[in-house]
Parts: C-alpha cells; structure tokens; sequence
C-alpha cells in the first residue's frame, strides 16, 4: 500500500482531492436544484475523507482514517436534516428549486 | 468532562420524558437540572482556579472552558424557561425542542474545551445540526423552511471548508492533538498545507459567526427562524463560535503573523461598518438584530488581535452581548407572540401598555450601543483599550465610528416605543417572558458596575 503510495506520490492525492472539493464547491455554487447542492456538499466532504485516507497511509498512522468516521457520521446526520427540510420546503412550494426562496429579503 | 457528560445525561432525559409523558414536569426538571450543571462547573473550578484537566487529550477543562461554559449553561437556561410559553401550541414537539436545545448546549461546551481537533469538529457539528432543525422548526411556515434551507446550505459549506482545513493540518502534523500542533507549529520548517489549512478552518468560523464577507446568510436566517430561535442563534451560537475562533487560534498558532492580523483588521472594519450601515434601513426587528449581531462580530473580533491576554475581555463582551441579547429578544417574543408582524411599528406605544418591558427593552438596546451603567459601554471600553495597546489605533477609531452609528437604529425603536401612540388594544404577556428579562438584564447591570466579577475570572 504505502509502495504505491510512494510510486504516485502525496502531491497527486492532494491535486484530486483539491479538484474534487472544487468541483463540490462549484456545484453549490452554481446549479439551482436543491438535491443536485446536498449532492455538490458530499462530493466535497468525501473529496476531504480521500484526502484523510492518504495522509494516513501517507504518515503510518491511523488517527486520520479513525476520523474519516467521525465525518461519514456527521455527514449522514447532516444529509438526514437536509433532506428533512427539503421535503417540508418541497410541500409548502411544490418545488425544489433554490430561486424559488425569496420570501426573504430586505 | 462532567459538565459535558451531565448535559448529555440531561438532554436523554428529555427524549425519554416524551416517551412516559411527562410534558408538564419537563422544564421545571430541565432548569433545575441545568442549575446542578451550572452548581457543578462552578464546583470544579472553585476546588482548583488553575483548573486544567485532561481526559485522554480529547478534552481540557481549564479556567477558559469553565468560564465559557457557565455563560453557556445560563443562556440555555434562559431560553428553556421562554420554550414552555413559546411552544405551546406543539404540545407533541415541545420536549424534542428542549431536548434539541440541551444537545446544542453540548455542543457549544464540548466547543470550548477541545484539546483534539476531532472534538472540535463534533461539537461545531453538533450545535450546527441543532440549529439547522430550531430554524426550521416551523414545518408549515414558508419562511421558516426557506430560513432553514439557507442555513443549512450554508452551513454545511461551511463545515465542509473547516474539514477541509483539518484536514491539511492533519496532513502537514500528523495529529490531531492541538498541543502537538502547537510544539511542532514553532519548531521545524512546515508544508506549505499547514497555513492554508488554518485559513480554511478560519474562514469557516468566520461563516459560523457571521462576520462581513461571509455574513450574507444571516439576515435571512434570522428573520426567518421563530423568534426563540434567532435569539438561541444571535446570543448562544454566535458567542459559542466566537470564543471556539478564539481558542482555535489561541491554542494552535501561539504568535499570529503580521499579514495574518491585517486580516483580522479588515474584516473587523468590515463587519463593524456593513452591519450598522445596513442596520439603519431595516425595520423588521429580528432583522435589525441580525445586522446588529455582525456588527457585534466585527467589535469581538479585536480580541484575536491581543490574543495572549484577550481571553477575559472576549468573556466579559460576550456577556454582555448574550445577556443584552436575551433580554432584547424576551420582549421581543413576548411583544410579537410565535411569528406574524415584527415591524419596528409593532412596537409604538410599548412605553404606556408595558412600562417594564419597554423600560427592558430600551436598557438592553442601550447596552449593545454602549452606553454607560450598561456593561455593553463596559466591554466596549476595555477590547478598545486593549486594542490600542496593541497599536490599532485606526481600527478603534472605526469602533468608536461605528458605535455612535449603532445609536441611530437602537433609538429608533427606543423612540417607537416612547413617542408614537399604541395602536391595538393593550395584551396579556406571560408572566415568564418578564421574569427571563428582568434576570438577564439585571446580570447584564451586575456585571456592568462590577466589572472585576467577570475579568478577573481569567487572571
């Protein structure tokens, strides 16, 4: 394992992760559909779990891998909040698009 | 650690009540509850005042936690003692709501006394998880859906930034353990992902306390959420993430780079100048409170600048703050009732239907402008001394700028209340409203004539 790690080297890891967390950060950012950003924010939680993963096979040491639990469970109860409000969002609008909320504002 | 672990037990407590029907023993068991809390955090730092405990490097209780979790445990206990009158109409919701509330509060504890990066993590997630349902918590209510909405995007944006700074710090340190971090922050020369990974968990804070590029959230969140939940997120939260910033930086990086502390400035500015700007057109109140809360951002923000002995200073501010808040937002709650009209017009004539609660109202708004008996005027006054001495004389200029701006918008309410005639009939308020503001602002007053309560807590 740390054999292949050291043949791609730390760099490359941190280079996908940093994309993938981008293109999470630009899917939030840009697309209007509220499932389509829970989506964009996992992509860029999971980007930062790969990175734990790599710096922990990268240092021998597991404490990284021990949180990317700790974040696989914070991200679960996250979405099932999101999602919660998504649903009640969904039955006072009929929709789910991110325009759509504009009651407040001022 | 017995604070953290008695507040859990408490919060349990409160699911299970649900379940044997036990809604009317609910808040009278939860206030005594979180005041055997408060008795046995002041226990413990009593029996050692150079208090710092360790539990398996996951937790320190030292004299800074302690301090910051008293001022915790009685602003949840007043905002316990409003949710009985305030959710009366969800009788089947209304120990979940409690027992929501007692988890933040274990959240913004376990924030304050983290030795491990992985502790803080849990607990900003903890208290923000808990938010994003308060704000919500009105289901058939479109604001509050949208309010939730907004608040819970950005909010876990946020997180995903702060993870993504804990992350590279993991990468550049190899632990997690914050006493580490700051023995190897000063010795060997360091990976280039060690300084990006602090911004990136700074700039996360700065979105959890609303501070001016990342505050744009906040007006809509707080106008959104039910009443008793802006003023959980603009006193609790706010104050939480404040002294978590605080401590983070304090604790990691012990000398903080001039460039760094540029930073800090601008943002300060920043904060301080678009919340107050921006507060003079607003004439929803919960939405004037909000800008009012980033422009109170903004002044906390000095602290960071003198950090080695700015603790005490950031304690006694946001007191002062979180109490004046309470008291604002009790009246406010028992002027305009679960949701409806909340225009300063809601308010004319308050001075001759409720001489008390306007009498309140107008001391707390005094005390976030800064004016003397007040400990707002107080606070104010030591973070600007302080903030001179460390040679940011332009920065206190602009404080003191943008606290005489603060005026015009809290005298506009002040003067609804006192000049304009009432224009409904006069209406009942709850007896608990009054008692929760008379106490707040009567702490808030306590500890304006005697400073020293609260500065000398921490040396």
């Amino acid at each position: 394992m740390n054999n292949i790690l050291n043949q791609i080297g730390i760099e490359n890891y941190i280079f996908l992760s940093v994309l993938l967390f981008c293109i999470g950060v630009f899917g939030v950012l840009y697309r209007r559909n509220a499932i389509i950003v829970f989506m964009s924010i996992e992509i860029m939680l999971n980007a930062v779990n790969l990175l734990f993963v790599a710096f922990s096979t990268y240092h021998q040491d597991s404490e990284g891998q021990v949180f990317v639990f700790f974040s696989m469970a914070v991200a679960a109860a996250e979405v099932a909040v999101g999602l919660a409000i998504l649903v009640s969002v969904f039955r006072n609008l009929g929709s789910i698009d991110i325009d759509n909320l504009k009651n407040l504002k001022g | 650690m017995q604070t953290l672990i008695a507040i859990t037990a408490l919060g349990v407590f409160c699911l299970i009540a649900e379940i044997f029907n036990l809604r009317k023993l609910l808040v009278p068991v939860t206030v005594v509850g979180l005041l055997a809390v408060l008795g046995l955090t002041l226990q413990l730092w009593s029996i050692d005042p150079a208090l710092d405990t360790r539990y398996t490097s996951m937790i320190a209780v030292d004299g800074f936690a302690s301090a910051f979790s008293t001022l915790f445990v009685l602003l949840t206990l007043f905002l316990v003692l409003m949710s009985d009158t305030f959710y009366q109409e969800h009788p089947t919701k209304f120990s979940d709501f409690v027992a929501i509330k007692i988890f933040l509060l274990a959240g913004a504890v376990a924030m304050v006394s983290f030795t491990n990066l992985s502790m803080f993590f849990l607990g900003i997630e903890v208290l923000s998880i808990s938010l994003y349902v308060l704000a919500a918590s009105k289901r058939l209510d479109i604001k509050s859906n949208e309010a939730g909405m907004k608040y819970f995007l950005m909010g876990s944006f946020a997180s995903g930034i702060i993870l993504f700074g804990i992350c590279l710090i993991y990468g550049a340190m190899m632990s997690f353990d914050v006493t580490f971090i700051k023995e190897m922050s000063r010795s060997a020369e360091l990976p280039i992902w060690f300084p990006i990974g602090i911004i990136l968990v700074v700039i996360g804070m700065l979105f959890k306390i609303a501070a001016a590029p990342f505050h744009f959230w906040a007006p809509d969140v707080y106008e959104g959420s039910p009443a008793l939940t802006t003023a959980t997120m603009s006193t609790l939260a706010k104050v939480t993430a404040m002294a978590t910033l605080f401590k983070l930086l304090s604790v990691m990086n012990a000398d903080i780079d001039s460039k760094f502390q540029m930073v800090i400035v601008v943002v300060s500015i920043l904060s301080m100048s678009i919340g107050n700007l921006m507060a003079l057109r607003q004439d929803n109140v919960k939405r004037m409170l909000a800008f009012s809360g980033i422009s109170h951002a903004g002044f906390m923000l000095m602290a960071l600048l003198s950090i080695s002995n700015a603790g005490s200073m950031l304690l006694y501010y946001a007191a002062a703050y979180a109490l004046a808040g309470i008291a604002a937002f009790a009246v406010i709650v028992s002027v305009t009732g679960d949701g409806g009209n909340e225009t300063t017009a809601r308010f004319n004539g308050l001075g001759k239907t409720h001489p008390l609660l306007a009498a309140i109202l107008t001391a707390s708004l005094l005390s976030m402008a800064g004016i003397p008996i007040f400990s707002g005027f107080f606070a104010k006054f030591m973070l600007f001394s302080q903030t001179i001495q460390s040679g940011y004389l332009f920065l206190v200029i602009v404080g003191v700028i943008n606290s005489i701006i603060s005026v015009g918008y809290y005298f506009k309410l002040i003067l609804a209340m006192y000049t304009k005639e009432a224009g409904e009939g006069k209406q009942a308020v709850p007896l608990v409203y009054t008692i929760v503001a008379v106490l707040s602002i009567a702490f808030n007053i306590i500890i304006g004539l005697y400073p020293a309560l609260v500065t000398d807590l921490l040396g």
